[in-house]
């Protein structure tokens, strides 16, 4: 590694952090792969997130509803039920009651809305100074049915690749928050749970992949995916959905769509989905701004945007992301 | 306004379309790092014809602040340090603002500067008032704000540079060859399209200034062809631009600031082309207030050669000299993409995310 300490960088979700945990985690666990969750028997699946986000409250949600959708949805990605959850808080001396009576009543009514039953958990409070507010991890637990195998091997060429919504927009939020940008209308967390989507993908039978879009955006994914498959994939810009305020926001700061966060966002591969399909995946909740926004090809080699005058871009894995504590 | 019409793909090709026709080899000079980066994401090099070159220049604040400063920078202490995201990256001889933040060097990163005048009510904060005109404004009103609310914790090293007479030094080097420039839209909305009007009657060059969308772009070129026979100023932006610029914001930068020399990174000392903070604020001047020495660039190469390799991140061999002078292109220089990446940048061209090594980066090469 060229850098001898830990920097923002290293957490960001982009280059560094993969350099981060191929070089140090990777190595020394011995990790089958370098992914967020695991499976410890043929059908059980346990995945786990930390929380950090700052501010602790946004338009759209808290690092309650966060953190408990945050890993309902790591577990849904691979199809599974998502069953029950473990909590822990780091929590800094002085921090109120009130809000943490408020943080844990959206976890709870997250949990409820997603039939997930926080079971366990841990307390630990550390001096003024020592932790910003509160900092919340999560592992959640669920069961995969039997004949379920999501898995980026099963990607083609040809397959089309589809978002459940407008892109962006938890960073616009929490950007919005921090910033005070006074955008209108006001920016909010599209934060929730994706285990629905996923369910009635599986159940159109032509779901092969999904993952959800947090950090990063669902270009690093990309990127990732390409990684691991080495197949093409070509994204079409006016595909993309994307708000109105997104948008400005982007155009005021500079930033790309394609690498902001979202908290309640799944990209997913699928082969030839109808229209009556996709029309049907609209009326689900969460998912009525589904689209198709691009497809895996052998025209190239890489990610790739088409963008609006037609012509082609390299989309590439960030070294990091200059927006810590997102998530 | 809607922008999708200054996207619409149709218009685009037409114009290209058209520019297939100019036979002669020109090399057009883009002054801005934003216009590099549209060109690079609209992927417009590749669009047009080889004939028409186009080049990247100075344009770029981070790129040409000196790498003394991140060293001044680093050495204080008692200080928060409020800095754009851009300068964090930018390596000093002793390593960048990041590394110095993750060993204790407490730094903010900020969009704009009056969120570090809200920090400085706090904790003691030194803003790093880098920018061209598009930014000082905002940094003189803050400035100015700051001293209605009669601040104390709050200073700015100005850095804030003028792009006109960047250009003036730039076309009195006999050896850089430039048959016309895209100027940037932004920066010419405060200066107006008068600040150029020495190009044609001086160095009988032309310009022409537009905006950032594809079709402001190809018909800014189109535009530029149709002139080299009779170099002017064309103002193909407008819809934002006018000959004289804002005037509030210009006496808004007068009220704060007074002219002075300044040095550029890989250019030099450039005259006239800085701006530092008039006496009457000069409360409010970090280089005055903690006696910080930014504006010489022997300090930073003595410190870089003492220092051992492997604590100082700027490389001898690195180019972007050249490249702001638009004497190289990024894949000339030999550390592009094999030791200089935005991972492990080696010069200021590649840590700012408008910097013309950043852009080939991203955008000018294939995704491999
Ligand atoms: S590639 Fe790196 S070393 Fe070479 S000129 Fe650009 S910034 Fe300098």
């Amino acid at each position: 590694m060229k850098e001898d300490i830990i920097t923002l960088g290293h957490g960001s979700g982009a280059g560094l952090t993969h350099e981060l945990i191929a070089d140090v985690f990777h190595k020394e666990f011995n990790l089958p792969s370098l992914d967020d969750s695991a499976r410890i028997s043929n059908r059980m699946v346990v995945s786990t997130d930390s929380f950090v986000v700052k501010p602790l409250f946004f338009a759209g949600g808290c690092i309650g509803t966060l953190s408990v959708n945050g890993t309902i949805n790591d577990v849904s990605m691979s199809g599974s039920k998502p069953l029950y959850l473990l909590a822990s808080f780091i929590i800094e001396e002085g921090f109120s009651i009130k809000d943490l009576k408020k943080i844990v009543q959206s976890m709870q009514q997250s949990a409820e809305e997603s039939q997930v039953r926080i079971i366990a958990g841990d307390t630990k409070v550390v001096k003024r100074g020592e932790c910003d507010g509160i900092y919340i991890t999560t592992t959640g637990i669920g069961i995969l049915p039997e004949d379920v195998n999501l898995s980026a091997t099963n990607i083609q060429i040809g397959d089309e690749i589809l978002v459940n919504g407008t892109l962006g927009d938890h960073s616009a939020a929490i950007i919005n928050a921090r910033q005070k940008l006074m955008l209108d209308p006001m920016p909010a967390s599209d934060c929730a749970p994706l285990y629905g989507i996923v369910q009635f993908l599986l159940r159109t039978g032509k779901l092969k992949f999904a993952r959800d879009a947090t950090r990063g955006g669902i270009a690093t994914i990309l990127n990732e995916i390409y990684r691991e498959t080495k197949l093409g994939i070509i994204i079409e810009e006016d595909l993309v959905p994307i708000k109105n305020t997104t948008k400005v926001l982007c155009d005021l700061l500079g930033l790309d769509v394609l690498y902001l966060a979202n908290e309640g966002k799944l990209i997913s591969f699928v082969s030839a989905m109808t229209q009556e399909m996709i029309g049907e995946l609209k009326k689900q909740k969460y998912a009525e701004g589904a689209a198709v926004i691009g497809k895996v090809t052998d025209e190239v080699d890489g990610v790739y945007l088409r963008n609006s005058i037609g012509s082609l871009r390299p989309l590439r894995m960030l070294a990091s992301d200059p927006l810590p504590r997102i998530c | 306004m809607d922008l999708r019409s200054f996207r619409n793909p149709k218009l685009v090709r037409q114009v290209v379309k058209d520019l297939s026709e100019y036979r002669n080899e020109v090399k057009i000079m883009e002054v801005c790092g934003t216009h590099t980066m549209a060109i690079g994401k609209w992927g417009i090099r590749k669009l047009i014809p080889e004939n028409i070159k186009l080049i990247s220049g100075p344009g770029c604040p981070v790129c040409v602040t000196p790498s003394s400063v991140i060293d001044e920078l680093i050495n204080l202490e008692g200080v928060t340090i409020a800095s754009f995201g851009d300068l964090l990256r930018l390596p000093g001889s002793i390593g960048n603002l990041e590394q110095a933040r993750a060993k204790g060097l407490d730094v903010h990163t900020i969009y704009s500067p009056l969120e570090a005048l809200e920090l400085s009510k706090q904790k003691e904060t030194l803003f790093v008032g880098i920018g061209f005109e598009t930014t000082i404004p905002g940094i003189a009103y803050t400035i100015s704000e700051a001293h209605r609310l009669k601040l104390t914790d709050f200073s700015v090293l100005s850095l804030g540079k003028l792009i006109a007479p960047a250009l003036d030094a730039l076309l009195s080097d006999k050896q850089i060859e430039i048959d016309g420039f895209i100027l940037p839209g932004h920066v010419s909305v405060i200066t107006g399209t008068d600040a150029y009007s020495f190009m044609p009657e001086k160095y009988r060059v032309g310009g022409v200034v537009t905006g950032f969308e594809p079709l402001d772009i190809v018909v800014g070129i189109q535009k530029l062809l149709g002139q080299m026979t009779r170099p002017q100023i064309i103002n193909e932006y407008s819809r934002a631009v006018t000959k004289k610029g804002n005037q509030n914001a210009q006496a808004m930068i007068e009220r704060i600031f007074e002219v002075s020399n300044a040095f550029w990174r890989g250019l030099g000392k450039i005259p006239s082309s800085g701006l530092i903070i008039r006496d009457e604020y000069s409360q409010f001047d970090a280089s005055k207030k903690y006696g910080l020495m930014v504006e010489s660039p022997e300090v930073s190469l003595a410190a870089c050669q003492s220092a051992p390799a492997s604590v100082s991140n700027v490389s001898a061999n690195c180019r972007c000299g050249d490249i702001l002078k638009g004497k190289i292109i990024p894949i000339e220089c030999a550390l592009f993409n094999s030791e200089c990446t935005p991972d492990n940048p080696l010069g200021p061209c590649m840590v700012s995310s408008e910097g013309s090594c950043a852009a080939y980066y991203l955008y000018e090469r294939g995704y491999q």
